[in-house]
């Protein structure tokens, strides 16, 4: 019996495991393969909803999915948090203290949020890189009326890169809406001497946020926050005043895999095109996960899981695994209430935003509600 | 070739932009005033964001060293 065992039900690991249970369904349903997906959650979460979430443009229905429903139902679903992967002993050990063992291994577990690395954060700022942050940054842009508010990134890698980019464009759109943009002072801030760790999307935004008299601060490393004066201290010597910070907080791996010693640097590192975990047999990883020099993005995950299912069903034919993954990247990127723009970019090709327009905002909106297509592995 | 004690060794080479500099703020994040870090980046880019950091930062540039097609940066951290 070759098992096949995916950590994670995000984009990343549904994609691949619908793929291969399309591709395998000869050897599953001769007993010869089993398809297993372990994750922490029975729902399958749309994350950059959360983004919609924090400006009231979406509810808590539209953004989830059981996984059940998702899953080609040859895959085997296993609702146990993941706390040791032991490479020893081709194992997955649960929170149900049950072993999973695996031939081949997937891990997709995804990032998380940490805001907790940056002293005064928690207590002081919000976020919309979970559910809770989005639901409670909602709350308080609701009551929003004047002020400086200050959208920080805090953290570099963080999930979707040019999500702060969008809130502050959103967030500009907002209050002109509500006929109070003259009374808000927005500041973005960036840990390096330019907008986006991009160049060329960098060289983009930097102007766009200017046309929206955004306040813009480079070479801004935050070291703590204050939650009494409420000012944002930098290492740079600097001070910020805020009325409503918004951070980007710092992101890590799922503590399970630095536990298992599968990461380097707080990441697993990876192939930047095979996407086999170094050092690891049959071990391969997925997304948000990774230590390879990509954006964290939902369409990253997909594009990998892509590749991974071609070169893991290939594995299991005795065949050799040709597919390979080039960096494949796209992402929309939301410029104001109903126009956008996207950028599309590989490890060779650098990414060339095109003009926002309407079209390409809809286009989003319509990807918002096929997202589940993807995550079925059908689009 | 530098001859100052290193406490942190960083090979950022192939580490795409920001990668070299965002390893050495997060390791000047980490250490103590007066330990000294050193980056290793073969990014173009790091031969003026780095300098441009450090001295915005207030902290020392001990050495920049060409080193095998890369450059190697001595960081001290001042404060």
């Amino acid at each position: 019996m070759t098992d096949i065992v995916i950590v994670g039900g995000g984009v990343g690991g549904t994609v691949t495991a619908n793929l291969l249970a399309e591709d395998l369904a000869p050897e599953l349903a001769a007993g010869q393969v089993r398809i297993r997906l372990i994750t922490d959650r029975p729902e399958h979460v749309y994350k950059p909803a959360f983004l919609y979430r924090a400006l009231g443009r979406t509810s808590q229905q539209a953004c989830r999915r059981p996984l059940g429903e998702l899953l080609h139902p040859a895959v085997e679903l296993s609702v146990d948090p993941v706390v040791k992967v032991d490479t020893a002993q081709r194992r997955v050990g649960g929170q149900s203290r049950r072993w999973y063992p695996y031939t081949y291994l997937v891990l997709a577990a995804g990032a998380q949020v940490v805001p907790e690395r940056t002293p005064g954060l928690k207590e002081a700022g919000e976020q919309f890189y979970t559910e809770e942050g989005a639901d409670r940054l909602y709350r308080r842009l609701a009551a929003f009326t004047a002020g400086t508010v200050v959208v920080s990134v805090i953290g570099i890698p963080h999930m979707c890169p040019v999500a702060p980019l969008e809130m502050a464009f959103l967030l500009d759109a907002f209050f002109r809406a509500r006929g109070c943009r003259d009374q808000v002072q927005l500041v973005y801030t960036y840990p390096i001497n330019r907008v986006h760790s991009n160049p060329a999307i960098a060289e983009w935004a930097a102007p766009e946020l200017a046309a929206r008299n955004i306040r813009v601060e480079t070479f801004f490393n935050v070291d703590r926050i204050d939650p009494e004066r409420k000012v944002i201290e930098t290492m740079e010597g600097t001070e910020l005043p805020f009325d409503l910070l918004i951070g980007i907080p710092e992101h890590a791996a799922p503590g399970f895999l630095e536990a298992s010693g599968l990461t380097v640097d707080g990441w697993v590192p990876t192939d930047r095109h095979t996407l086999a975990v170094k050092g690891h047999d049959g071990i391969y990883a997925v997304g948000d996960v990774t230590d390879l020099p990509v954006s964290k993005a939902g369409s990253v995950a997909h594009y990998q899981a892509v590749v991974v299912a071609a070169n893991l069903a290939a594995q299991v034919r005795g065949l050799p695994a040709t597919a390979r993954y080039n960096g494949k990247t796209f992402c929309f990127i939301e410029t104001g209430t109903d126009t956008g723009t996207y950028v599309e970019f590989d490890y060779d090709h650098p990414p060339k935003p095109v003009r926002a327009s309407r079209w390409i905002h809809w286009a989003k909106l319509a990807y918002n509600q096929t997202y589940w297509l993807t995550a079925k592995g059908v689009v | 070739m530098t001859e100052f004690a290193i406490d942190r060794q960083i090979d950022a080479r192939g580490s795409a932009c920001p990668g070299p500099l965002m390893e050495l703020i997060r390791a000047l994040k980490a250490s103590e005033v007066g330990q000294v870090v050193a980056v290793l980046s073969s990014d173009q880019g790091s031969k003026v964001d780095i300098p441009e950091w450090v001295a915005k930062a207030g902290h020392k540039l001990l050495a920049v060293e060409e080193d095998g097609g890369a450059t190697r940066f001595v960081v001290q951290k001042a404060r």
